[in-house]
C-alpha cells in the first residue's frame, strides 16, 4: 500500500510544445554560455571528468567558470530515475512518482523561524457590554524543537498531507549547529510517519542522520528499499553559481545513493530576468545543472526537478510568493519537469500574508488550486507557513488541510459514461412525470457515498464568522491524539549510537 | 407482535423508507418492508390508528429531526421520513375519519401569481404532511381570488404562500389584501416563504410569519397548535 496522491488526468499547462523545445534550447545555451560559476572545487573536478569545459575565475582558485555542453546535460538526464520512490517509517504512506504521471502529494515545509501561537481573548461592548465576541489574537515567539514535534503530530493526523518537511527551524537555547540536524530528525521522525524530507545544517551530521534512519528502518539495505528521508539542497544559488557547502552536502547525498531534490529558487526581477521567457530559461538551467552534477556524482540517484521561481515585490524587492506570475513560473516548471520524465518538486500556497486571515486565504487557494491543476507530483504547499515561509502557524495548517480536500475533490475525474447516463436518463424520464418533479429522492444513494463534495467544515451555525474558532478546535483535537512513535527499543538504540539528541526528546525516558 | 410493528414503522421512518424498494441508510434494510408494507401489516394485526401515529410516525419523525439538529441528517434524509409519514397518512385517512379523529390541521399552500418556482412550496407540503398536518397544494401562479375562494371554501387553518423573484413577491400583499376585503383575514393565519422575502416584508404585508425554510414552517404551525 501508499499513498494515493491526486491524479490530474488533463493537468492544466501554459506553454505550448514549441515554447517548452525553446525553453529547454535556451537553457542548454545557457548552460554552454556564459555557464556556472562554481565555488565547490570538488563539482567542478566531477565535471571536468565528464567533458565540462573549466576555466579558473581570475586564477584565485577557488571559483571556476564551469561551461556546461548540452551532450553532457543529455547523457546525464538519460540515468535521472523516472520513478521516485520515497518510504515512510508507516509503509501504507508511502509515496511513489513516476515523473510523466501527474498525479499530486502534498507536503508540507519549510523551515521557519518563527511560530505564531493563538489565542481567543473576548471582547466586551464598550456601550453594550452584553455583548461579547471572541477575537484572535495571533503572537510570534521562537521555534522550539517542542514546536516542530507538535507540527509533525498534526500533520501526522491531517488527512491531505502526504510527506512531512521540517517546518519549524529549533532554536531552543540547548540547540546548536553540530546537534540541530540530529535533533530535527528525531523530533520529525518520531512523531510522523510520513515521508520526512529536510535539509542539512551540517554536513558533519549526514552520518548521524542517516544511522537514525537506518535503525529506524532496519538497517542499510532496509534504508536503500524503504527511504523513509530524504534531502533538499539549494546548491544553485541564482544567478548560475554552485554554492559550496550546499553542493558539497549534495555529493554527499547523492553519494549515499538516497533520494534528493534539486531546488532553484530564482527571484524575477533580481536574480532573475522579470521577463518570464527569462526566468524559466534560467531556473531550468539551474536544475538541470544540479541533476546533471547528481547523476555525474552516482548514476541513477532519485532526484526531484525542484523548482521554487518567485517575483520580486517591487516596493521592497523581497520575495512575493502572492504575486500572480509566481504561480505562472511554478506551472511553467512543472510542465518542463515532465518534459524530461523527472518527478517535479513544486510550490504553491506559499503567501505574503503574516497571519491567517482573509489576503492568506486568497493567495494560498489561488495558488493551491492553479499549481496541483498543472500536476506536479511532489507539492510543497506551504501547510500552515505564512510571511512568505519565515512563520508557521498550526491553525493555518489544519485550515489548509480542510481546503485540500476541496481542492482533491475539485481535481476528480468527471463519471459520465454510457452505464452512468443510462441511470440518470432514467431518473429524468420518472422525474418528469411525476407532479412534484424532484429529483430528491435520488440524492440519498449519493449522500453518504463520498460522492458528494461537503460544507465548509469550519462554517458557524450563526451570522458570525466562526472559522478560526471551529478550526482552533479541531487543532486541539488532533493535538490530543496520540502517534505512533519509535518502539522503545530503537530508540533506546537511537540515543546510544546517535550523539546530540535532547534527552527531553525520549518519550520513553519522559514516561520514567 | 404489535409492538414489534410499530417500532418497526419507527425504525422506517427514521430511515426514510417507505416501501420494501427504498433503500435507507442501513444497508442491511434493503429488501425489508418499508412503512407502507408494515403499515398493512399494522391494519391487518388491529393496531390502533393513535398508537401507530404516536408510537411510531411522530416518534420516529422526531427522532429524525433531532438528527437533522445534530447535522447527522440532511434535509434529502428529512423530506424521505416525511414522505414515508405522509404516505402513511394517507393510508390511515379513512380509519382517522371513521374513528372522528382530526388531523393537525388543514393547511393549503401556493406559489403565487406570476411565479413558477415551487421546490420550496413542495417541500415544505412534504414535511407538513409528515408532521401530521393535512395539506392541500393549491400548485403555482395561482392567483389571489383563487386562493380566497378555497380559504372560504375549505376553510384551512394555515395559509402558506411561496415566491421567489422580487418581481412576484409583493402578490403576496395583494392576496392577504384580498382575504381581508373577503372577511377572511381572521380565519388563517398566513405564512410566507422564499428567496425574495423576510421577516420585515412579512410585518409590511401584514402576514403572520415569515419561515426562512421549510422546518420553520413546521415550528411556526406547531408553536400555533399548541397556543391554540
Amino acid at each position: 500500500m501508499a499513498r494515493q496522491g491526486i491524479l490530474v488526468d488533463r493537468p492544466y499547462e501554459r506553454l505550448t510544445g514549441e515554447q517548452v523545445q525553446l525553453i529547454h534550447q535556451s537553457s542548454m545555451d545557457i548552460l554552454r554560455d556564459p555557464g556556472l560559476i562554481s565555488f565547490n572545487k570538488e563539482a567542478v573536478e566531477v565535471l571536468d571528468g565528464h567533458g565540462a569545459v573549466i576555466e579558473s575565475v581570475a586564477g584565485d582558485h577557488r571559483s571556476w567558470k564551469v561551461s556546461l555542453p548540452e551532450q553532457v546535460v543529455v547523457e546525464a538526464l538519460k540515468s535521472a530515475p523516472r520513478t521516485v520512490k520515497l518510504g515512510a517509517r508507516n509503509p501504507d504512506n508511502t509515496v511513489v512518482m513516476h515523473g510523466d504521471e501527474p498525479k499530486v502529494y502534498l507536503i508540507t515545509g519549510s523551515e521557519t523561524n518563527i511560530w505564531l501561537d493563538v489565542d481567543f481573548p473576548t471582547y466586551v461592548h464598550k456601550s453594550d457590554p452584553a455583548r461579547e465576541i471572541k477575537v484572535p489574537e495571533f503572537k510570534p515567539r521562537r521555534g522550539t524543537v517542542e514546536d516542530l514535534c507538535q507540527s509533525a503530530r498534526v500533520c501526522e493526523h491531517l488527512e491531505m498531507v502526504d510527506g512531512f518537511i521540517r517546518n519549524v527551524n529549533i532554536q531552543d537555547r540547548d540547540i546548536t549547529e553540530q546537534n540541530k540536524d540530529v535533533n530535527k530528525y528525531f523530533a520529525s521522525l518520531n512523531n510522523n510517519t510520513k515521508h520526512f524530507m529536510s535539509g542539512l545544517t551540517s554536513l558533519d551530521q549526514l552520518d548521524n542522520v542517516v544511522r537514525m534512519a537506518e535503525l529506524i528502518a532496519g538497517g542499510e539495505k532496509a534504508l536503500e528499499d524503504n527511504p523513509i528521508i530524504s534531502f533538499i539542497t539549494c546548491l544553485v544559488k541564482s544567478p548560475l553559481q554552485l554554492v559550496q557547502d550546499t553542493t558539497d552536502t549534495f555529493i554527499a547525498v547523492c553519494r549515499r545513493g538516497l533520494p534528493v531534490a534539486v531546488s532553484s529558487s530564482p527571484q524575477a526581477g533580481t536574480t532573475a530576468p522579470i521577463k518570464e521567457a527569462g526566468i524559466m530559461a534560467q531556473i531550468n538551467a539551474e536544475v538541470l545543472a544540479g541533476i546533471t552534477l547528481g547523476q555525474l556524482v552516482k548514476p541513477g540517484t532519485p532526484v526531484l526537478y525542484g523548482s521554487v521561481p518567485v517575483r520580486a515585490r517591487m516596493d521592497t524587492l523581497n520575495d512575493s510568493y502572492g504575486a500572480i506570475e509566481t504561480s505562472q513560473y511554478n506551472i511553467d516548471c512543472v510542465q518542463m519537469a515532465r518534459f524530461y520524465g523527472i518527478p517535479n518538486y513544486s510550490t504553491s500556497g506559499v503567501c505574503d500574508s503574516k497571519i491567517p486571515g482573509q489576503q492568506s486565504s486568497v493567495e494560498r487557494l489561488f495558488s493551491d488550486i492553479v499549481v496541483a491543476m498543472a500536476g506536479p507530483q511532489y507539492l510543497h504547499c506551504a501547510f500552515g507557513l505564512l510571511d512568505c515561509n519565515s512563520v508557521f502557524c498550526l491553525l493555518q495548517a489544519v485550515l489548509d488541510d480542510a481546503h485540500f480536500r476541496m481542492i482533491e475533490f475539485l481535481l476528480r475525474q468527471p463519471r459520465i459514461d454510457q452505464a452512468e447516463m443510462e441511470v440518470v436518463l432514467k431518473q429524468i424520464r420518472t422525474v418528469a412525470a411525476t407532479p412534484q418533479k424532484l429529483y430528491i429522492n435520488y440524492i440519498r444513494p449519493v449522500l453518504r457515498s463520498g460522492e458528494l463534495s461537503g460544507i465548509y467544515p469550519f462554517e458557524g451555525s450563526g451570522e458570525a464568522d466562526q472559522v478560526f474558532e471551529l478550526a482552533h478546535e479541531r487543532m486541539q483535537e488532533l493535538l490530543a491524539m496520540p502517534v505512533e512513535h519509535i518502539d522503545r527499543e530503537t530508540t533506546a538504540r537511537i540515543f546510544e549510537e546517535v550523539p546530540g539528541i535532547l534527552p527531553r526528546l525520549n518519550v520513553y525516558e519522559r514516561e520514567n | 407482535m404489535s409492538k414489534d410493528t410499530i417500532a418497526a414503522i419507527k425504525e422506517n421512518v427514521i430511515q426514510g423508507r417507505k416501501t420494501q424498494e427504498d433503500v435507507g441508510i442501513d444497508d442491511t434494510l434493503a429488501g425489508t418492508p418499508g412503512v407502507m408494507e408494515l403499515m398493512e401489516q399494522a391494519l391487518e394485526d388491529n393496531i390502533s390508528p393513535q398508537s401507530i401515529i404516536t408510537e411510531g410516525l411522530t416518534a420516529g419523525m422526531e427522532v429524525v429531526g433531532e438528527k437533522f439538529s445534530s447535522k447527522e441528517y440532511f434535509i434529502p434524509d428529512m423530506l424521505a421520513s416525511a414522505e414515508a409519514v405522509g404516505a402513511a397518512m394517507d393510508v390511515l385517512k379513512p380509519v382517522l375519519e371513521k374513528a372522528k379523529v382530526e388531523t393537525k390541521g388543514r393547511f393549503a399552500i401556493a406559489t403565487v401569481k406570476g411565479d413558477i418556482h415551487d421546490i420550496g412550496k413542495n417541500i415544505v407540503a412534504i414535511l407538513l404532511k409528515g408532521a401530521g398536518y393535512e395539506v392541500h397544494d393549491l400548485g403555482i401562479d395561482v392567483p389571489a381570488e383563487k386562493i380566497v375562494e378555497f380559504v372560504r371554501e375549505e376553510k384551512p387553518g394555515y395559509l402558506g404562500l411561496s415566491a421567489l423573484l422580487t418581481t412576484t413577491m409583493t402578490e403576496m400583499g395583494v392576496v392577504i389584501g384580498a382575504l381581508k376585503e373577503s372577511s377572511l383575514r381572521n380565519s388563517v393565519k398566513v405564512l410566507i416563504g422564499g428567496a425574495a422575502v423576510s421577516d420585515e416584508f412579512a410585518r409590511e404585508i401584514g402576514a403572520d410569519a415569515y419561515c426562512a425554510d421549510a422546518f420553520s414552517a413546521v415550528r411556526a404551525l406547531d408553536s400555533y397548535q399548541k397556543a391554540s
